[in-house]
């Protein structure tokens, strides 16, 4: 019975992602954790300088954060447009502890994100009594109303929010925590990452649970979960409450990171934005959000260090994920895992890289035509030196449209040239030895009660 | 006294161009059961192009072309994009639309630059048409006015008298029967994509010059068009209209009266506290109408939903 | 697994931006606003004056001490204070030693403060925050510090060059103060209200209110109650589409009286309202007449709308905050020592050579710079001084000279 479970979690039909998130066997696979522990552990030692260790740091927040959306969205089935208003409060709950500067003294900094938990948590409790009732567009909507009545709050209440300049505090003056006084953002890496580790792991464990499984089956079929004596609404009840307590812990850890916590905590903008990044790195799988969150940290922060159009990219990436990758980037690369296991993959080395170089030149080329054009309409007059990809032309001139055109035109011809070589060893890559065949089809019927 | 008249057609103004709005996405609701979030951005978009052509041609040639131009473009979006997503489930189709939302304002951002543009009210329409006790009401608000009556009588007429409204409602509800019968069920969704858009669009033509032409305008307006509808009720028209009346009304009263949340507290038996400058609801105290006059929907959205999950007007749950 | 691979590329991208650029002699000085999003208007325009004036201005003038050269590092923040911070921490490894910063107070706010908690922890690598135009009073107040100077007069010196004017206008009688409900607006409406009781105690404010920034769709509703109160001007602190929005409202209800306001010009506000904005809107700020009067200021400005034609020369007191730092520098003998930059900026007196020919000064107790303030009226002006190529523009209507040079402030200075 083990193997047909197995297959089952591989083999699932992308066009249902929802579905994705299957039971899977009960073992837990400690490989992974020891590995990003470990990776974790060294990574400032290869990137020291202080700019990449604020970027991972905010990777971790973030990553954290996602992980609790994707409590809600991928495994609850519940699309909250105000999640970020929990992580805020959380956040400012925290600063204000830190400002609380006797009582801060007496604590040291790594508990301190505890408190932004349970804040997020205890206003989970309050919002999650009414809203979770129901699931769907109900929810979706009072989620959107109530992060917009918070969001707007933070500037009307100024004694807890601080108004648009926000509240911010002091780290150092905490209890020192074994003679680490967190003066340098090396040692907050190490604070964060050993939050992320934990509450990844807890995250995770959850979702292992009775409750994070009835948790899948209210998101699937509500109905029938009723009949088996749960009541859906404590379930997604119960769902709320710790994506609100991990959220909070991500908004406690931001205000360690910054030192200051302000209305963009838990406006809106802040809500979608962690939406998308959600859903980038795929709702089906635990480890999607951490993807989406290291890709979008990336692309907001240092792909806009190299262009002003990062935002443009990053729509357009969005979008194209949502029509041609429901799954996201996670959904993406666990769509290879059947051909590993049946140690076909080699046979996709070969035609991926023959398709995927040419693709890649042409994006790129396209990426490049974008800001010429972009170059062409809003440069300063008499600024007709460009520089993109290293190469410095004058935009007004037609020789490099041509190039960039021709390279474009001629990487995509190549690509649809190869994908046929693709799609053939995709299917052969794919294709399960006939003693499988029926197991596997077997398997798929079972999905929707597994 | 009078300014209450004033008030009235002030909030009447913004109900009916919300209602341009909410018809529109409330139609496409029912046909396809997601909300776009896209909708505010066509709207924009109405009013970019409207821009565009009237340099070129004049007032009206924008009021003619643009709308038609965003219904073609929401057309398009729904044949190659949203009906891709469509077979995903609800979840991604919401999500695309979102993603939508932020590329088109990339896009206007890209192709407009980011200043406001000075998009302007046409000179025929310049002046002032009455006015009431020094408050002045211009004919521009007039003209708005009649525009979008006209276009819910249209709407009203062409949905319940007509063959191909009787086929759309048909198709709203039974989809597979009216397939059945040989209609063409796609294309009836692509055609309520295109019209609905193409009616924020028409907002948007008209809005621009009032509201201001700039690429924020599509966030500002975004989320309030959801309110509406899930106020009114997902998918009635009625519902949508009403709501937004009442959404344009309550706004506008609560801007223009200063009421303190100071005097509704005592009103109802709350006494102020002594030092108010060290207590920690000081703040709550000092709240005033004005000041929360566009954040009182989504009171009322929150409210609605709890007690009546279906909206003023529904008739299914949302 | 997978987790560290994807985090080992993605900081392998952050180091190889962060370690991209520390090689030339080059001052670096790290412009830190909205390149992109709702604001990016006001940031591009302000990035194309410091990198014009940088050019112009040092530069080809042989640069500050040995021939170093003044550059401009662009960095975007999206007017967020988080990603403000995280710009700040590429800035710094970049090795930018001068911040220039000014959309946002808020932002402002977020960067003072980390950038005096930055310097106490690393002396190694201390940096400056040359603030060009936030302009909330805290920043050279209570939450003033070594670090930070600022070019522009604060709100309430705004305020104070505003109410004098008004103290000689005894046609207004009644005044309606309206403004966005955060720490900015209600910092103008606080200042209006204190200052008018004292300087015209019979003025009456008949109106004080807040709005929600950046949330109200349609300003009619606030417009009618401004004509119904009788007033006879409107102050607003309003910025922005904001402005625009209350602005129009109002001139379309059919006010007649005189608006004041902070910053209803450029970057899309003076075209939007053209002629409907003669002999009603009012602006408050420091800078020159246009067209300047001084030939050699004129070249200036057609040189910059030769180079950027949509661009604005809309912040004169960028060109101050290049030349006084310059200034600082070849003082000090030193571009690497902050501190001792700092220290020749502090009480430094500076006589511009472009706009204003008066004398300003950096005023030692907050790090607040003294200058002349002007009233200056929405009138047509010929190009290219004018605003948004739009043929109207700014013109000066009133001067306070040295303006608010000793108003009061609670700055406890902390020197290291």
């Amino acid at each position: 019975m083990n193997n047909p479970m197995r297959e089952d979690q591989i083999t699932t039909d992308p066009a249902k992602p929802a579905q994705r998130m299957r039971a899977g066997s009960m073992t837990f696979a400690a490989m992974p954790w020891v590995i990003a522990a470990f990776a974790l552990l060294v990574m400032p030692f290869v990137f020291t300088d202080n700019s990449a260790i604020t970027i991972m740091n905010q990777m971790a927040i973030t990553i954290i954060f996602a992980l609790a959306y994707n409590m809600l969205l991928g495994q609850g089935g519940m699309l909250s447009f105000g999640h970020a208003v929990y992580a805020g409060v959380g956040g400012f709950a925290c600063m204000h502890v830190m400002s609380n500067t006797d009582f801060f003294a007496m604590l040291p900094l790594p508990v301190l994100p505890i408190f932004g938990g349970l804040f997020g948590m205890g206003l989970a409790m309050i919002i999650g009594s009414f809203s979770t009732r129901s699931a769907g567009t109900v929810f979706a909507m009072i989620s959107l109303g109530v992060g917009e009545l918070i969001a707007a709050c933070s500037v009307i209440i100024v004694a807890f929010f601080g108004g648009e300049e926000g509240v911010s505090g002091d780290r150092t003056y905490g209890m020192p925590f074994f003679g680490v006084e967190f003066l340098q953002q090396i040692e907050v890496y190490y604070l964060i990452a050993f939050w992320l580790m934990l509450s990844a792991l807890l995250m995770y464990l959850f979702s292992r649970t009775p409750i994070g499984r009835m948790a899948n089956a209210v998101r699937d079929n509500p109905e029938r979960a009723e009949f088996l004596g749960y009541s859906s609404r404590w379930v997604r009840y119960y769902s709320f409450i710790f994506s609100g307590f991990f959220a909070g812990i991500a908004g406690g850890l931001f205000a360690i990171n910054y030192e200051i916590v302000t209305e963009e905590n838990l406006n809106t903008a802040s809500s979608g934005v962690i939406l998308l990044v959600t859903f980038l790195g795929g709702v089906g799988f635990f480890f999607g959000p951490i993807i989406g969150a290291i890709a979008f940290t990336l692309l907001q922060t240092v792909l806009s260090l190299q262009t002003d159009l990062w935002a443009f990219y990053a729509g357009t990436l969005f979008l194209a994920t949502v029509m041609f990758f429901p799954g996201g980037l996670a959904g993406l690369l666990m769509m290879h895992v059947p051909a590993i296991r049946m140690g076909k993959a080699s046979k996709l080395v070969v035609p991926y890289i023959i398709t995927l170089i040419p693709a890649l030149i042409g994006i790129l080329g396209l990426a490049a035509l974008v800001e010429m054009t972009f170059h062409f309409r809003h440069a300063s007059f008499g600024d007709e030196e460009m520089t993109v990809f290293w190469t410095t032309f004058d935009s007004h001139t037609a020789m490099p449209w041509v190039v960039a055109i021709g390279i474009t035109v001629v990487a995509f011809a190549i690509m649809r040239r190869m994908l046929p070589t693709l799609k053939s060893a995709w299917a052969e890559a794919n294709a399960a030895p006939k003693a499988n065949a029926s197991s596997q089809a077997n398997s798929s019927s079972q999905g929707g009660a597994a | 006294m009078d300014l209450v008249l004033v008030n009235l057609i002030d909030g009447l103004v913004t109900g009916l161009l919300l209602f341009m709005l909410s018809a529109g996405l409330t139609l496409i609701f029912s046909m396809m059961g997601v909300l776009n979030f896209a909708h505010a951005s066509f709207y924009m978009l109405g009013a970019y192009f409207a821009y565009q052509i009237s340099i070129a041609l004049g007032f009206w040639m924008g009021l003619i072309f643009a709308p038609l131009i965003v219904g073609v473009i929401g057309a398009g979006v729904e044949r190659y994009g949203l009906r891709r997503v469509h077979q995903y489930g609800h979840v991604p189709e919401l999500i695309f639309t979102f993603g939508l939302a932020l590329l088109i304002e990339e896009l206007v951002q890209f192709i407009w630059g980011r200043n406001q543009m000075p998009y302007q009210i046409p000179d025929v329409l310049n002046f002032t048409a009455f006015a009431i006790s020094g408050n002045s009401i211009p004919a521009y608000k007039v003209f708005m006015i009649f525009i979008s009556i006209a276009i819910f009588i249209g709407l009203l007429y062409v949905l319940t008298k007509t063959r191909v409204g009787m086929i759309i409602q048909a198709a709203l509800s039974y989809p597979r029967t009216v397939e059945a019968l040989g209609h063409n069920v796609p294309l009836i969704f692509m055609g309520v994509f295109g019209v609905g858009t193409s009616l924020a669009g028409v907002a948007g033509v008209i809005a621009g010059p009032v509201l201001g032409t700039f690429p924020g305008m599509a966030f500002v307006l975004g989320s309030i068009v959801f309110v509406t509808i899930v106020i009114g009720g997902l998918g009635s028209l009625w519902g949508a209209l009403v709501a937004s009346l009442l959404i344009g009304w309550i706004t506008t009263f609560a801007k223009s009266y200063n009421i303190r949340m100071e005097d509704i507290l005592n009103g109802i038996g709350f006494a102020t506290p002594e030092n108010l400058d060290d207590n920690m609801f000081r703040d709550i105290w000092a709240v005033t109408s004005p000041q929360i006059a566009d954040i009182l929907p989504y009171i009322l959205m929150v409210l609605i939903l709890i007690f009546r999950p279906y909206g003023l007007f529904g008739n299914r749950d949302a | 697994m997978r987790k560290s691979i994807k985090l080992g590329l993605g900081a392998a991208l952050a180091l190889s931006v962060s370690s991209a650029a520390v090689m030339a002699e080059n001052v670096k000085i790290a412009f830190i606003d909205p390149l992109s999003g709702g604001f990016a208007a006001t940031g591009i325009n302000g990035l194309n004056q410091f990198e014009f004036a940088a050019e112009t201005l040092v530069n080809a003038k042989g640069g500050v001490l040995e021939g170093d050269m003044f550059e401009i590092l662009p960095f975007d923040n999206k007017v967020s204070p988080k990603e403000s911070l995280i710009q700040l921490q590429v800035a710094i490894d970049q090795g930018a030693r001068y911040i220039v910063q000014g959309n946002s107070s808020g932002v402002a706010n977020a960067l003072t403060e980390a950038i005096d908690k930055h310097n106490r922890r690393n002396p190694d690598s201390q940096v400056l925050f040359l603030n060009y135009s936030a302009v909330d009073p805290a920043l050279t107040n209570e939450k003033c510090n070594f670090w930070h100077f600022r070019f522009d007069p604060h709100a309430d010196m705004k305020m104070a060059a505003l109410t004098d004017m008004l103290a000689e206008n005894q046609d207004i009688k009644k005044v309606y103060v309206i403004g966005q409900d955060y720490s900015f607006g209600k910092a103008v409406a606080d200042a209006a209200v204190s200052m008018l009781a004292e300087k015209r105690p019979d003025i009456e404010v008949v109106g004080n209110e807040l709005h929600p920034i950046g949330k109200v769709k349609d300003f009619t509703p606030y417009a009618r109650k401004i004509v119904s109160s009788g007033a006879d001007a409107v102050i607003t602190g309003n910025w922005g589409a904001d402005m625009l929005g209350l602005g129009k409202s109002i001139l379309e209800n059919g006010f007649e009286g005189p608006i004041y306001t902070y910053y209803a010009a450029a970057d899309g506000i003076t075209a939007a309202f053209g002629e409907s904005g003669v002999d009603s809107l009012y602006l408050i700020a420091e800078g020159d007449d246009n067209p300047p009067p001084k030939a050699e200021t004129q070249e200036y400005v057609q040189a910059f709308k030769a180079k950027y034609p949509d661009g604005n020369m809309s912040q004169t007191r960028i060109t101050n905050v290049i030349q006084m730092l310059a200034q600082a520098i070849n003082e000090a003998g030193t571009a690497t020592d902050v501190v001792q930059v700092a220290n020749a900026l502090e009480g430094m007196t500076f006589t511009d050579s472009l706009w204003s020919t008066a004398e300003m000064r950096m005023r030692p107790e907050d790090h607040q710079l003294i200058q002349d303030i002007h009233i200056y009226g929405h009138q047509p002006v010929e190009a290219p001084y004018d605003m948004d190529n739009s043929g109207y523009g700014l013109k000066i209507q009133y001067t306070v000279e040295n303006a608010s040079a000793d108003i009061a402030t609670t700055c406890d200075m902390q020197r290291p």
